[in-house]
């Protein structure tokens, strides 16, 4: 008995002396908690505003969202120990939409521990897309959570959509739109733009994952809407009104792969 | 008092009642979720290949199939009711919509492409002419919610099958507990659809040497189907299950074909080799239905191909192009291709709406 409390005082002694700056709470092996992750979408240094905001892209054309769903997969989370903790499959798919009233995903059954990275796929990954019907669940159902975000005529999910009004658009209702899928292809090799994303926790924050916390640690990433047109290659509204099945629709998700970055960490 | 006394005892006399009842609804509850759904097996023709269908995903059941065929033939699929499945996929005309070109949907509105028979699906790899879709489960999403199709939400399909008097019952006999889900009504619907096989033609009954025999005139036309035709129409399924260019002058919508889906430019125009099971009985024909009977695709394969940069390379070998075919050939062919259809399956009451 003796024996255990010492040997569980210095293990907390080391964790207190490893952990510089902060100082969280031990914890055991074994332990799991909660791990809360945002998805804030913005457009440049402003909230991102559905329907209302203007916005203008950096082929200066002027542009409002009325529309942006993804999907976030295959979760990793980077633990300050160096070891990297793999969200199960099958509760590592999610569609964050803007128009719902919450951007925000609860991990469950996390390991206790201090996170300071995460990364994810943006989009769905080429197994699942070719799974079976019935593994097809939740955010997948291609036939409801996942309507709109599936390509019913050429099996596959989208991976970002993003539509809005602009005055430049050359559609008959003057909206771009944006349908970025593509995993590579079933039979014949097609472009494949799957995006795998990995973000680090500015400075020393880290989010400190607890057996039954009364609040989860919460990642918080920002998601610059703006950059699904400026990257790399600066999208002209004007020049591609609609892009879908396209293999220009690679330069988008090449834009957009760089949207995302954790703003801040908080534990309470 | 006495009233109170009585109403109490009325109202424990009914609290009994309804326990009584609840407990003999859980029993029989219990025996229905006990009781074995049937078992319906797909009979595999000993002439076809292996099956490509995952069957073990999805084992067929009497219950699973009658609830795939009463949704087939069921107009709420549409957006306004008036379109099923079954619509453009009549059993007569062996699943497919005949005399009709390209088919019409909800208001009459005009597709591209001809349907194509609902017949051996389990041995599909890819579905619609382009092959877009490559899982059977995935396949009906497509029509249900294409505009000039059925025009509908599968969300909204679900909530009308949920609120009507005989579906709950129906999902829970072909799948148990649960709710009415979009996956279990594709997969009642691939349980039907797995059932719509066509083996029992004249020429199975050859083949498989079950006492039929050819005519001559159907014998030399097989040497003909054989020596001109089994490249791409191969297998007992007469498909390769491939996509191919076969020459055709791309029509006014200039359809990319299996193009559209893979991007590839040797994909242009390229369509999936049809089966010829019931080809008698599934007229017009070719993706987009221009050809109004079989003379007419004799024709084209004989002196219609044309030649451009993604024609099938069996369609032009040392400098002939097309299938050359005398008078004699195409009567005979005409004889072989009149086995394959297979009466026993475009009457079969089973795969009827009832």
């Amino acid at each position: 008995m003796f024996r255990n409390i010492f040997v569980l005082f210095a293990a907390s002694l080391f964790c207190f002396a490893s952990c510089k700056k902060t100082t969280p709470l031990e914890f055991q092996p074994g332990d799991k908690g909660e791990l809360e992750v945002e998805f804030d979408n913005v457009i440049g240094g402003v909230n991102l505003q559905l329907n209302t905001g203007s916005y203008t892209n950096a082929s200066g054309e002027t542009f409002k969202v009325s529309l942006l769903n993804y999907y976030i997969s295959n979760i990793k989370l980077q633990n300050a120990d160096g070891t990297t903790y793999t969200v199960p499959r099958d509760s590592s798919y999610f569609l964050i939409k803007e128009e719902n009233p919450s951007q925000l995903i609860t991990l469950r059954d996390i390991p206790a521990g201090n996170y300071t990275g995460i990364s994810f796929v943006l989009g769905v990954d080429s197994l699942k897309s070719t799974a079976p019907v019935a593994e097809r669940t939740g955010a997948l159902d291609p036939a409801a959570a996942g309507a709109g975000m599936y390509w019913s005529w050429n099996s596959g999910y989208i991976f970002l959509k993003m539509e809005g009004p602009s005055d430049v658009a050359t559609s008959g209702d003057k909206k771009f739109r944006y349908h970025i899928g593509g995993f590579g292809g079933f039979s014949t090799p097609m472009f494949n733009n799957i995006k795998q994303i990995s973000l680090t926790a500015p400075g020393t924050s880290m989010a400190e994952v607890r057996k039954g916390k009364a609040e989860a640690p919460h990642i918080h990433i920002m998601a610059d809407a703006s950059k699904v047109m400026n990257g790399p290659m600066n999208i002209s509204i004007a020049t591609n009104t609609t892009v879908m099945v396209s293999p220009f629709s690679v330069n988008i998700a090449n834009n957009y792969v760089s949207m995302f970055s954790i703003d801040h960490i908080h534990n309470d | 008092m006495i009233n109170k006394k009585k109403s109490i005892r009325a109202r424990l006399g009914i609290t009994i009642a309804v326990i009584v009842a609840l407990v003999s609804l859980g029993v029989a509850c219990t025996k229905t979720s006990r009781q074995e759904r049937k078992p319906m097996p797909l009979v595999l023709p000993s002439n076809f290949p292996a099956p490509i269908y995952n069957l073990s995903s999805n084992p067929i059941t009497v219950e699973g199939f009658e609830l795939g065929r009463k949704l087939f033939y069921d107009t709420k699929l549409s957006r306004d009711g008036t379109i099923s499945c079954g619509s453009c996929h009549i059993q007569g005309s062996a699943f497919t919509h005949h005399g009709h070109d390209v088919s019409h949907g909800i208001e009459d509105r005009l597709g591209v492409r001809n349907s194509p028979p609902i017949m051996n699906l389990a041995w599909s790899q890819f579905f619609f002419w382009d092959g877009g879709v490559f899982n059977l489960d995935l396949q009906p999403i497509a029509p249900i919610e294409n505009p000039v199709e059925m025009d509908e939400h599968i969300p909204n399909v679900i909530e009308k099958l949920k609120s009507d008097a005989q579906y709950p019952g129906l999902f829970y006999k072909a799948f148990g507990e649960g709710d009415i889900t979009s996956s279990k009504m594709l997969m009642a619907l691939s349980q039907f659809m797995l059932q719509c096989v066509s083996a029992e033609s004249k020429y199975d009954k050859v083949v498989r040497k079950e006492g039929a025999v050819f005519s001559a005139e159907e014998q030399l036309g097989f040497d003909v189907f054989k020596a001109k035709c089994a490249s791409c129409h191969s297998s007992d399924l007469f498909t390769d299950n491939k996509f191919h260019n076969n020459g055709l002058v791309p029509s006014m919508v200039n359809d990319s074909g299996r193009y559209r889906i893979t991007l590839d430019p040797k994909d242009f125009y390229l369509f999936k080799t049809p089966s010829l099971r019931n080809i008698m009985k599934t007229a017009p024909y070719m993706h987009d239905g221009r050809f109004l009977n079989i003379d007419a695709v004799l024709d084209h394969y004989d002196h219609g191909v044309q030649v451009n940069s993604t024609l099938d390379t069996s369609l032009n070998k040392n400098g002939v192009v097309g299938i050359k075919l005398t008078v004699a050939d195409r009567a005979n062919l005409k004889a072989f291709l009149n086995t394959l259809t297979d009466d026993s399956f475009i009457r079969n009451p089973q795969l009827a709406e009832q």
